[in-house]
């Protein structure tokens, strides 16, 4: 007898509770943006985000992972639009057919930090995969992000290039987002792959200095693709390329331009609206 | 040393200048923390009791799962939840994700199990002569259990605190479920998360200190109801 009171007040409670959220968000106006998680942790979407909103007033929910995610789930239609920095595999989604409309909005770039007394003696190495090679060769520790980030698919892009399997009691995987990863190189003095905004906010409190940078393959490149709605049954993909346009919008990429400058002293983002991957 | 000092500072900074994110993040961590326990003691209260007091086929496997819900893994139940909330997911069509009410449901999934569990023990251990004695002298099985329920207070407390405790703590179901949206669905864990991960361990630690507070209010209060002496 009780038994079944129970259950039935667990289903109504269950029921009452349900249906309170659902009437209180189902509405086309929420988009779902899944974007990278150095976009969320430099603080750029937290200036973005309320800017869209005033102008459209559309709500938008940000879903902050890896790249590597931030594509599953928006391949799955659990999304509308995606902010990522993995070129290549951006491209195999386009080409799949489940994003369309791949734009570039912005770069930065990636450095090589490590060590300030440099065991692989890599600093200043004007090549980047000059300098993977020689870390792999000295057996000199590397902390890898591990979690098919944007950062992580860069990494092994690189190896790949240099022709080495990173393996190895030298091969760190942390599998956690960038500023953990850098502590953690920091701690076991390593040497590691990171976006520059993430080692700027990072300075005071890790010892690795910048050993490389400015090479080509180190551009991080920052693209806006909408979803196929085909993907799922409830993509809202007007809300997607809403948000998608609004990235290039030259008062969006003006606001990029200036954003880091007050907090770091130079810019993070350089913005590239209508720029092409060859221009760069 | 020096960072923590820095913490707790910037924790004081921060209350006392009544910094409007700190305190939404704190109000929402407790309303959904709240809620979550409310809804489990609801379903869990029943439950325990209705376990505690029947002998059926199959009841010690029950209560070894329920016993076993009480170690839920909030990253698993989070998963398997994210997977139903899922726009092509079971329950899709409900539009939940990254919704406060997704992470009450995700929570409540977490303390409903304690609360059974805590309330299983705590009516078993009122003597079973008391019981019979009480049906004896005429009582229904409804007033008999309300009095059980009434003699095991003190350790029915004991199941709201560790209740409310699990899922006011626990930050792998919240991230998923929730999202960790800027003034829709960010707690005081998912916070911490994101701002460790920007650096800014000062905030960190300031969120950190505000949720173990509002945790021992929370607990003191309840225990102050608990140690009250009856008349």
């Amino acid at each position: 007898m009780i038994g079944a009171s129970a259950l039935a007040r667990l289903a109504a409670t269950l029921g009452v509770l349900l249906l309170l959220g659902a009437s209180a968000i189902a509405q086309p106006s929420v988009v779902i943006l899944s974007t990278t998680t150095s976009t969320q942790d430099s603080g750029l979407l937290d200036v973005l985000v309320p800017m869209f909103e005033k102008k459209t007033g559309l709500t938008v929910k940000t879903i902050s992972v890896g790249t590597g995610q931030a594509l599953a789930l928006a391949a799955r239609g659990e999304a509308d639009v995606t902010l990522a920095h993995a070129p290549a595999l951006e491209r195999k989604y386009v080409a799949e057919g489940r994003m369309a409309n791949r734009r570039l909005v912005m770069y930065n770039d990636f450095v090589l930090v490590g060590p300030a007394d440099d065991p692989a003696r890599i600093k200043g190495m004007p090549k980047a995969l000059d300098a993977f090679k020689r870390i792999a060769e000295s057996r000199s520790r590397f902390v890898s992000r591990g979690d098919k980030s944007g950062t992580h698919a860069l990494e092994l892009a690189l190896w790949k290039q240099a022709g080495i399997e990173p393996k190895g009691a030298w091969y760190i995987e942390s599998g956690q987002g960038m500023g953990q990863t850098l502590g953690i190189a920091n701690d076991r003095r390593a040497y590691a792959l990171t976006d520059r905004a993430t080692v700027l906010a990072f300075q005071k409190r890790v010892d690795l200095p910048i050993l490389v940078e400015r090479d080509r393959p180190l551009l991080n490149i920052y693209s806006v693709m909408e979803v196929n709605p085909a993907n799922g049954p409830r993509v809202n993909a007007r809300g997607g390329k809403a948000f998608a346009d609004f990235m290039l919008d030259p008062d969006t990429q003006a606001v990029i331009k200036a954003f880091g400058v007050d907090k770091y002293g130079q810019p993070l983002f350089v913005p590239v609206a209508g720029k092409k991957d060859e221009d760069l | 040393m020096g960072l923590i000092g820095e913490g707790l500072l910037e924790a004081l900074r921060r209350l006392t200048t009544g910094d409007p994110e700190v305190w939404q993040i704190t109000w929402l961590s407790l309303q959904v923390s709240a809620t979550a326990t409310l809804v489990s003691l609801l379903a869990g209260i029943p439950a325990g009791a209705a376990l505690a007091l029947s002998r059926f086929p199959g009841r010690a496997f029950l209560v070894s799962l329920v016993n076993t819900g009480m170690g839920l893994p909030p990253v698993v139940v989070g998963l398997f939840v994210t997977i139903l909330l899922w726009r092509n997911g079971a329950l899709g069509f409900l539009e939940l994700l990254y919704t406060p009410a997704a992470m009450v449901i995700g929570q409540f999934v977490i303390a409903a199990p304690i609360v059974t569990g805590l309330t299983l023990a705590a009516v078993q251990q009122v003597p079973e002569g008391f019981r019979l004695q009480m049906l004896g002298l005429g009582a229904s099985r409804l007033q008999m259990t309300w009095v059980l329920l009434k003699e095991a207070r003190l350790p029915m407390l004991a199941a709201v605190m560790a209740g409310f405790g699990g899922v006011i703590s626990e930050v792998g179901a919240s991230m998923m479920l929730g999202g960790n949206i800027r003034g829709s669905t960010r707690v005081l864990t998912t916070a911490t998360v994101l701002e460790t991960g920007k650096g800014n361990f000062d905030v960190a630690i300031a969120l950190s200190v505000i949720l173990l507070l509002i945790t021992f209010l929370v607990n003191w209060a309840l225990s102050l109801i608990q140690q009250r002496r009856p008349g």
